[in-house]
């Protein structure tokens, strides 16, 4: 049922996405066609039959031949198969094969940091209302929380002085060295690691006190309840009470907390691999705005949307397993 | 201690001195919503305040001497095209604070509307309003902000830029405020004036609206703080508005032209600590808020 229903959240998303990306340009003054042959034009002289398959592209995907609805079924059904038209800026590249490109990038960081900061900021967030909790927690605590105020973009300004500038114990940039050809050896493993550092940590360091921050209002909750008493009563160990009896029974709301604060997470890796100039789909989103390449910049926003869409899938399927309760109701 | 005082305090509320001992004895019991206040005034004081001292066209592109360090001329220094850091400062914070108020305002009465509809008519009101919310909701604001920001014909303003934000910006105070009015309209109170004969626009308005204020405050903290994270952000990204100094436009310029690697950093740290002022002040009153009006947060033993 809940597969069911995200299936249909994904639809609906694709279908609010495609209706966009088919109203703006219609609503604005901009005309797209102008634009696109300018700025063709202004790349290389010699990609004349280039401009004409662009304006190909242009007038099959918008035809102003054929009745609206006929247009408006076509953008639908190309986002649905993920036909996005051909880039401007990086003609003659497709926009589909750019932001494929882009995605293990953007991936690679966002999954590793958000794992991360889910990890140490759960049990963090629940020491803090823990009476028997370890001094360092109510010092660290307060500071993680705060951090998590701060757009992490922000943060990695910060880590790129201290790290990079002063220190250069770090690169202040990119995806890997430029000397470099992207293969599977080991010096190329290392390059990409060092450069990942301080994106990671910029997203890492802001978004630990998200988790930190959810998690202590569940735990406060869950502290209430009658078993963390009767815990107590029967004489078992504090860890013991502490994970399986009060950490396990907040653990679900904070999974939904999780699928909700994924859409902030994303804006904010968006931005810092602008401030990182990190070769993933920010980067790419920023080069397009920067050279006005609309194909381009919805290709971006449609695949950072699904690849939110598709965590929020995979995390419901894994939500039965955090919360025996649900297994149960799928049958009523 | 402190509790023991705000007990006491608790049951001589009348006269304007025990009121305010009441008050204070609260504060002292909740300081985040205090040092946030704190940190948001002096942000205000500055941004408005400034205005008489600093003239809007020291911020202004070729206005100053360029790249000059903080000194007796310039107490921030300038930036690279000559602005006037403290006059960035001044008036960026105004702008970057209008964009958030504007967007948050909107934003939340738009929200309290249809979280009121939602919440009081239930059914298949209830059913499209929250449908339509929650799936808003897991679309990441700023990527359809970018997709609409690229689409306005001609140059941005900060007014513009407002109206933009507040499109998405009405979307968490929904959610907060249906939620909020479920519960109300179900406590004994509401249910008493009903026995008692209020009419049901009586119930909405002598009921429902006054206790719904808090919330609707903690929504508003919460809403202004998101729409400047949207704003800020879509500015970085170089779509904002262009000829105006707001913080997040800095940002863009200090990205752009790398002033990381040119040395010049107080070009950076101004806005830097400016935005991180306004975002930790944001956070704190909005957490000092939330404990206000949803006392189950409360740390326990303090």
């Amino acid at each position: 049922m809940r597969i069911l229903q995200r299936l249909l959240m994904m639809v609906v998303i694709i279908w609010i996405a495609a209706s966009i990306n088919f109203l703006m340009p219609r609503l604005s003054d901009r005309n797209p066609v102008e634009e696109m042959i300018a700025a063709s034009m202004g790349e290389s002289g010699g990609t004349m039959e280039g401009i004409e398959e662009a304006v190909a592209d242009f007038e099959r995907r918008f035809g102003m031949d054929r009745p609206l609805w006929v247009q408006y079924a076509n953008t639908v059904y190309d986002a649905m198969t993920f036909d996005l038209g051909i880039s401007i800026s990086y003609f003659p590249d497709r926009v589909s094969t750019l932001v494929l490109q882009a995605l293990p990038w953007t991936m690679g960081v966002m999954l590793t940091t958000t794992l991360l900061a889910f990890v140490i900021g759960t049990p963090l967030g629940a020491l803090t209302v823990w009476p028997r909790a370890p001094k360092w927690v109510n010092a660290v605590v307060p500071i993680v929380m705060i951090l998590a105020a701060i757009p992490f973009y922000l943060i990695g300004l910060i880590l790129i002085y201290v790290f990079a500038s002063r220190l250069s114990w770090l690169p202040t940039g990119k995806g890997y060295a430029s000397g470099l050809l992207p293969d599977w050896s080991w010096t190329f493993a290392q390059s990409v690691l060092t450069h990942a550092v301080l994106p990671a940590m910029s997203i890492l360091l802001a978004s630990i006190g998200i988790w930190a921050l959810s998690m202590r209002g569940m735990m406060v909750t869950v502290q209430g309840e009658d078993y963390m008493v009767f815990a107590k009563a029967k004489g078992l160990k504090g860890s013991r009470r502490f994970w399986r009896y009060g950490v396990r029974n907040a653990i679900a709301p904070q999974v939904t907390a999780l699928v909700l604060t994924l859409a902030n997470v994303v804006t904010g890796a968006v931005l810092v691999e602008r401030v990182f100039s990190y070769p993933g789909l920010g980067s790419l989103l920023y080069q397009a705005i920067l050279l006005n390449d609309y194909y381009l910049i919805f290709g971006c926003v449609y695949m950072l949307v699904l690849t939110v869409g598709f965590s929020l899938m995979v995390l419901d399927l894994v939500y039965p397993l955090i919360d025996p309760r649900i297994r149960t109701s799928v049958t009523d | 201690m402190a509790n023991a005082d705000y007990q006491g305090a608790i049951e001589d509320w009348g006269t304007s001195a025990r009121r305010w001992r009441t008050v204070s004895a609260y504060l002292k019991r909740n300081p985040s919503l205090v040092v946030g206040a704190i940190l948001l005034l002096i942000l205000a004081a500055v941004a408005i305040g400034g205005q008489a001292f600093i003239d809007y066209r020291d911020a202004a592109p070729l206005s100053n001497r360029p790249s000059r360090p903080p000194g007796a001329d310039y107490p921030l220094g300038t930036d690279k095209f000559g602005r006037d850091l403290l006059a960035i400062l001044v008036y960026g914070t105004f702008l970057t604070g209008k964009v958030g108020l504007v967007a948050g305002f909107l934003g939340v009465v738009i929200g309290a509307v249809l979280g009121f509809l939602a919440g009081f008519f239930r059914g298949i009101t209830d059913t499209l309003i929250s449908l339509f919310t929650d799936v808003l909701l897991t679309i990441p604001p700023l990527l359809v902000l970018v997709v609409i920001a690229t689409n306005i014909p001609g140059k941005l303003d900060t007014d513009q830029m407002a109206i933009i934000i507040s499109l998405l910006a009405w979307r968490q105070p929904t959610r907060q405020i249906r939620a909020q009015v479920l519960i109300m309209r179900e406590a004994g109170y509401v249910k008493t004036a009903h026995l008692g004969g209020t009419s049901r626009l009586g119930i909405v308005f002598k009921e429902l609206m006054p206790n719904l204020i808090p919330y609707l405050m903690a929504s508003f903290v919460l809403a202004v703080a998101t729409a400047m994270l949207a704003s800020v952000g879509l500015e970085a990204l170089g779509l904002g508005p262009q000829n105006e100094p707001t913080l997040g436009m800095t940002i863009y310029w200090v990205m752009l032209e790398g002033a990381f690697t040119t040395g010049l950093w107080w070009w950076w740290s101004t806005p830097l600590i400016a935005l991180i002022t306004l975002f930790v002040g944001l956070y704190l009153v909005s957490a000092g808020l939330d404990e206000l009006a949803n006392p189950r947060t409360r740390r326990r033993g303090a």
